[in-house]
Parts: structure tokens; sequence; C-alpha cells
């Protein structure tokens, strides 16, 4: 019973993580129907431009992080102008494979400038001193970490909810025709969504961090995202949140108690388990939008 | 002189090879492929490179790249786990192989599991399209991978399993196909089948209801159409081929390991058939060409910048990486039909030149 607690709550951390960078990839489904394959890719700049600036330039943490934000933003906007917008109308098989392709890019340009020598954030941001709550026991790193990605998620949802260009970003993603004619810019709205599901990443990218360390392996967050927004529905982005916490939460039970029978690593996969089984009989997810087909 | 193509009869039109001179060109082709190997060994030692043997990889490659042009190209469905079907393909053979089956069994044996395989997880394709599809495969792809590397007991783990070399001793003749040159032949030989399948699929009442699926499919269902049927077989069909792909690559390498049959090699096949043209025969072609040779072409430079930067071998799987990806990039950014609609236009081109109107 302890150790199920244990799992659940270390589950939640990762989870919430999970989230935040779920958020960021049903943003962009939501907005500009692109399957993003790269962001798993965006997690992983996010953290090695942070740690560059944090332990390779010495900068303090606080200034680090905003500079990782505005890189973020930067390299959302320019990756969405290059590469994406020409992608618009292009059969489904085009735009998929331009994000594996971009993937691929960007994942081997972190290879070649930071190795795969796995790196950590020195000095380290947050401490790792344990803290007991009854019988669980979190480090205080993942108190940080839990904390800010509900921060994030909080800013994000509340950002969509009441300013002018998150409504605007609401008006797109249902029609981008009526939007356009209601005087929103739809190219602005696509630069933004990918700036802000870079940025999520980003964030997501120092939080998992500071807790693991950093190395190209970081990059498989983005894979497990998928387990996340199919279970939350693609087009759901309160559904991502949901998805992402669930999937932390069962990846970590189902590794802990399968592993014994099934051989290590099941914690890689049994999201992917989870994914087969949701879309065989629940495609659509939970808050997805059915597709109904007319003739 | 004609200045197009003009058919009066409707089996003309039909016809796999359309005209006489296509019918030259390709007996040409046929006899240069048959006798390639005689004059490799010269060109190797000007080029510095073992063409046979990319060769053989271009014809393994023919044979899977045409799966998934079936599937992706003709019927529309994507698939993200076509890396993992072939690995299938590979430990069926290896393992069959190592109980003793000759070649010529194993082989199929090998495609028809691929198939099994590729049809249980195309069985989504009822209900999703497109982005859900994908999805379903790339999580296939790494259930499969896990278990490629885990199932230890069946699949030797990370530690790969030896295969035999393909020999005819069952039939009585003592020939193993153990070197570059023998097999060659050999992969050649399916190369040819696989292409020609393709070729002659295209012109059947199956080959026309994948089209339709692919580009109506409300309006296929309509006209009666089996979109179950036809995207289930769609799937049997592709991975099977891509399961040979896997027999051959277990009985050339003789060698298999789970880290080739990757995500990574899923999303080579896909950009096989990007570059090389979605729903033409020739984009596998082009496509299985242009990948094998690419990385070979970069060896090269890399290994004549190592004198003055000896670091770049270091990077180089990273580098060759990244040119891949932008390759991909640059051609759906700019030639989104492939090299195959390339060819066509530079061949009509030339056909009409110097009146090109």
């Amino acid at each position: 019973m302890e150790q199920f607690v244990q799992l659940i709550v270390t589950g939640l951390v990762i989870g919430s993580v999970y989230a935040l960078v779920a958020m960021g990839f049903a943003l962009i489904y939501k907005s500009t129907s692109i399957l993003n394959f790269a962001q798993g890719e965006f997690v992983l700049v996010g953290a090695y431009v942070c740690l560059w600036f944090y332990s390779g330039l010495g900068l303090p943490i606080v200034l680090a992080f905003l500079l990782t934000m505005c890189f973020s933003v930067l390299m959302g906007v320019v990756l969405e102008r290059l590469i994406l917008r020409p992608m618009i109308g292009e059969p489904i098989i085009s735009v998929i494979m331009i994000t594996i392709a971009l993937a691929t890019v960007i994942k081997s340009l972190v290879t070649i400038i930071w190795g795969t020598q796995i790196m950590v954030f020195d000095p380290p941001i947050f401490s790792q001193k344990a803290l007991h709550f009854g019988f669980v026991r979190v480090s205080e790193v993942y108190l940080w970490t839990i904390g800010f990605a509900f921060l994030f998620l909080g800013v994000f949802a509340a950002f969509f909810k009441f300013t002018r260009v998150g409504i605007s970003m609401r008006a797109v993603a249902n029609n981008q025709v009526v939007a356009q004619s209601m005087g929103i810019s739809v190219k602005k709205v696509f630069a933004i969504s990918w700036s802000i599901g870079a940025l999520v990443s980003a964030v997501g990218g120092i939080l998992v961090g500071n807790i693991n360390g950093i190395n190209s392996a970081l990059a498989g967050f983005g894979l497990k995202v998928f387990p996340a927004v199919i279970l939350g529905g693609l087009e759901s982005i309160g559904g991502a949140i949901i998805g992402g916490l669930t999937i932390g939460v069962l990846e970590n039970i189902m590794g802990s108690y399968l592993d014994v029978y099934l051989g290590g690593g099941v914690k890689e996969i049994s999201p992917f388990i989870v994914l087969i089984i949701i879309l065989m009989v629940k495609p659509y997810g939970l808050f997805g939008i059915k597709e109904i087909e007319r003739v | 002189m004609p200045c197009g193509l003009f058919f009066s009869r409707y089996e003309k039109d039909d016809a796999i090879f359309q005209t006489t001179w296509l019918k030259v060109w390709m007996a040409l082709l046929f006899v240069f492929l048959l006798t390639f190997p005689l004059y490799a060994d010269q060109a190797n030692g000007l080029l510095g490179l073992n063409l046979t043997n990319m060769m053989n990889l271009i014809f393994i490659y023919i044979v899977g790249a045409h799966g998934l042009n079936l599937l992706t190209g003709y019927t529309g469905q994507i698939s993200l786990g076509h890396g993992a079907f072939m690995g299938v393909g590979a430990y069926t053979a290896g393992i069959l192989a190592n109980l003793g089956w000759p070649f010529y069994l194993a082989l199929p044996a090998a495609g028809l599991m691929a198939a099994a395989v590729g049809m249980v997880f195309g069985l989504p394709s009822l209900r999703l399209r497109g982005l859900y599809l994908a999805i379903a495969t790339m999580a296939a792809q790494f259930i499969l991978d896990y278990a490629m590397r885990n199932w230890e007991g069946l699949t030797g783990g990370s530690a790969g399993l030896i295969v035999p070399s393909a020999d005819l001793q069952g039939l009585g003749i003592d020939f193993t196909f153990d070197s570059d040159r023998s097999f060659y032949y050999l992969a050649l030989v399916f190369a040819v089948l696989a292409t020609l399948y393709l070729k002659n699929l295209t012109r059947t009442r199956t080959g026309r209801a994948f089209v339709a699926v692919r580009d109506r499919y409300l309006a296929a269902e309509v006209i009666g159409v089996n979109l179950f049927k036809y995207r289930i077989m769609s799937f049997g069909i592709s991975s099977f081929m891509v399961g040979i792909a896997g027999g051959l690559w277990a009985f050339y390498i003789t060698i298999i390991s789970d880290e080739h049959f990757t995500m990574w090699l899923s999303v080579q096949y896909l950009a096989m058939i990007i570059v090389g043209g979605l729903g033409h025969v020739l984009g596998g072609i082009f496509g299985a060409i242009f990948f094998v040779v690419l990385p070979e072409l970069l060896r090269l430079p890399a290994e004549a910048l190592t004198d003055i930067y000896p670091s770049i071998f270091g990077i180089f799987a990273s580098l060759r990486e990244m040119v891949f990806g932008l390759i991909v990039i640059l051609f759906l950014v700019f030639e989104p039909d492939g090299l195959a609609a390339r060819w066509h236009t530079v061949r009509a081109y030339w056909k009409l030149w110097p009146f090109s109107y």
C-alpha cells in the first residue's frame, strides 16, 4: 500500500510534466491541425539551452529561464514561418513526415553541439532533500516540479480563457474561415501556437532536467505525449492535462508491478499499450470531438 | 513523328510496357543488371565503394519500399510501423532457418508472419483515419520493438540472432548464397518480382479499389468497395512485402539484432517513398537508391575531412541524420511529388525538346 501511494505520487510529478508538454502539443494540433512529432525535441532544446545559459555562462537561474523562454518563442515562430507554413493544405502524410524530419534535424543538431553525455544543472537549482508526509517520501525537487507545472498550466488556461489573444486562438481552432473574416490574423495565431507549444515544452524540459539530468533521451518525452493526448482527446487541452497525469501515474504503476514478469523497461512501452487499447475502445478519447462524416 | 502517346485500344493503355522503346530500354536495363557484378569490381576500385553490397541493400529496400508505397501511396494509409514489421519478417526467417527450414520456405513464412502482425495492427484502420492511424502504427512499432529486445528466449535479445546463409541444399543443389555476388542475383529476383507485382496490381480491380479508397473513401464505399476488406488487405500485402524484405535482410546480413528495426527504419522507409514519389512504382526504386547511396556519398567527404577536423568522425552519425532530415524537409517543401515526378518532367522535356510547347 505504501509503495502504491508512493508510486502514485512520483507518477503525478512526471505526469504533470507530461501534462505540460501535452498541452503544448494539443494546442498546436487544435489551432493548426498539425500533429507535432517534434514536440520532444522542443523539450530537449529547451532543457539544453537553459543548461547552457545557467551552467555554461553562469547566469542566475531566473535570467537563464527567461532567456530560454525567449529562445523557445523565437524558435517556434521561425520554424512555423519557414517549414510549417508551406505545409498548409498538403496531405496528412507530408505534414506528419515534415515534423518527423524536423525532429531528426533538431535532435542531431543537439547531439552535434552538446554530445550524448548526460549533463546536470550545476549547481542544482532545487535541493534534492527528502520531505516526509506521513509515510510518503517526496524529494523537494519533485514538489517544485509539480508546483511549476501546475503554475504554467494555470497561467495558460487563464490565458486562453480571458485574454484577447487567447480568445482569438480559440476562435481559429473552432473555425478558421469565420475567424479570419472576423479580422483575426490566422497566420499570427499559428505562430503564437507554435511558440507557446515550444515554450511549455521548454519549461517541461527544464523541470525534468532538474530531476534526471539531460541527455538526448529526453526527447522521448515527446513520444509519451501521444498516449496522453489520445486518452484526453486530440482536440481537448483539458483532456491533454488529465491524460498527461493519468499516463504518468499508469506508467509508473505498470512499470513497477509488471517489470518482474516481462523483464525490464515496461515503463517505456506501457503508455503505448494503453494507447492501442484506447484507440480500439474509444478512439476519440475522453473529451475529443467525434468526427461525423457526411456524404 | 508523334509528340505524345495516343492509344487507340484499352489493352494498349493498360499494358505494362506501353511503347516499343520502353521495352527496348527495359531489356537493356535488365541485361545491365544481370551483368552488373562482372564490372562492379573494376568500378569498386575506381570509386572506393562496394557496389555489389550497395545494390543488394538497394534491392532489399526496394521490396520493402514497394510494400509501404502500396499501403501509403496507393491506399492512403499511413504506417509508422513498417520497420518493426520488417523485423518480424527477419526474425521469423532467422528462427525458422535455425530450425532447419530451407530459405525458400522460410522466406514466404516470414512474409506471412509479418502480414499477420501487420493486419492485427492495421485493424484500427477501419475506425481511424490519417492522424490516428499514424499514432496507432507508431505504438505498434514501439511494442514490437520492445518484444524483439526483451523476448530473449525467442529473439536472442540484444545479443542478436545468427542466421545461416541461404542455400539450395534442400533441392539437391550444392549452392550457398554466401557472397555479395551470389546474393545479388537472389535479391535481384525479389526486387524484380516485387516491382512487377506492384505495377500489375495497379492495373487490377483490387488496385483500382485501393486507389478509390485513397482518393474518396466515402464515394468508394457508396459504389460498393468494401472499405474494411481493402484496407486490411492493403495492410496484409504491404506487410507481407516488407516481411520478405526482412527475411532477405536476415539471410544477407546473417546476424540480426533489434537495433536495426527501430522507429528510425520506419521513418527511413517513409522518407524513401516520399523522396521517391508516393503512388508511383518508380517511387520505391528511386527512394531506395537515394537512401542507400546518400550515406556513402556523405562518407567520402567526411573521410577526406578527417585530416583537417579529426573530430568529424565522432559526429558523423548525427551529421548523416541531419542531412537526411534536411533532405526530407526540402523535398516536402519544394518537390512534394518526389523524384518520380521530376523524372517524368525531365523525360517529357527531352522528348519534346527543343519545341517544348
